[in-house]
């Protein structure tokens, strides 16, 4: 194999534009309601800002940004937040995932409180695709680092 | 596929079968349903995102499963054991 050394200049520039990415997928989610977009495409885009990093200044600097055993748990939580959106909608005397009965405090019409459910589960739909996508990319790494 | 993408009505065809609230065998078009009420239902102006969370909401949940199936199956291919490290 070539010997590798790291470039200030590639890390420099993941770490410049990591933070813009990061908070253009807080955006994607969060405006889903408005604009194109979602869970998904937001997650995408989160590990993408994730991922920049831990390719430009390899294992120990991506470490920093989200630490490898935190991916996981998060991706677990991002599912528990959708089923337990609709398990306690089931709670609330509707059906699964039935939002317009759940009662969130200072909501009368059904119809606010189904725009809170939807939020809820994107944002849960964000979280577990970024912690998965950051998960896989980890893994490979270390399949690779074991020979 | 070309040939039969020229038979395909316009989008915006008032007379098309789609595009009827009333469906050829008599029963309501369900999308006609999604366009006129997403907003009353749900507030929320994206119509997809009212269908994907909303109205289809199991099988988006079902969606976000499987790419937790995909990233467990991932480190199950992918992390190696400790007895093979020696």
């Amino acid at each position: 194999m070539n010997k590798r050394f790291q470039s200030p200049i590639v890390l420099l520039g993941a770490r410049f534009l990591s933070p813009y990415i990061f908070m253009f997928g807080l955006y994607v989610i969060f405006h889903g309601h408005y604009s194109p977009g979602g869970g998904f495409q937001g997650g995408a885009l989160l590990a993408a800002a994730i991922l920049l990093v831990r390719v430009a200044g390899g294992e120990k600097i991506g470490q920093l940004q989200l630490i490898e055993k935190l991916t996981t748990p998060i991706g677990v939580i991002g599912v528990i937040i959708y089923f337990g959106t609709g398990l306690s909608a089931i709670l609330a005397g509707g059906n699964f995932l039935d939002y317009g009965v759940l009662p969130f405090p200072g909501v009368v019409e059904p119809a606010w409180s189904r725009y809170i459910g939807l939020l809820i589960i994107e944002v849960g739909i964000g979280a577990a695709v970024m912690a998965i996508l950051v998960m896989i990319y980890d893994n490979m790494i270390k399949g690779e680092d074991y020979d | 596929m070309v040939y039969a993408a020229t038979d395909l009505p316009n989008r915006a065809d008032n007379n098309s079968a789609m595009h009827a609230e009333i469906s050829p065998n008599g029963g309501p078009v369900i999308g006609n349903y999604f366009i006129q009420n997403a907003y009353k239902d749900a507030k929320t102006p994206n119509i997809v995102t009212v269908i994907l969370g909303d109205y289809r909401g199991i099988d988006t949940f079902g969606e976000q499963l499987v790419i937790f199936t995909a990233g467990l199956v991932g480190i199950l291919v992918l992390r190696k054991s400790k007895k093979l490290k020696k």
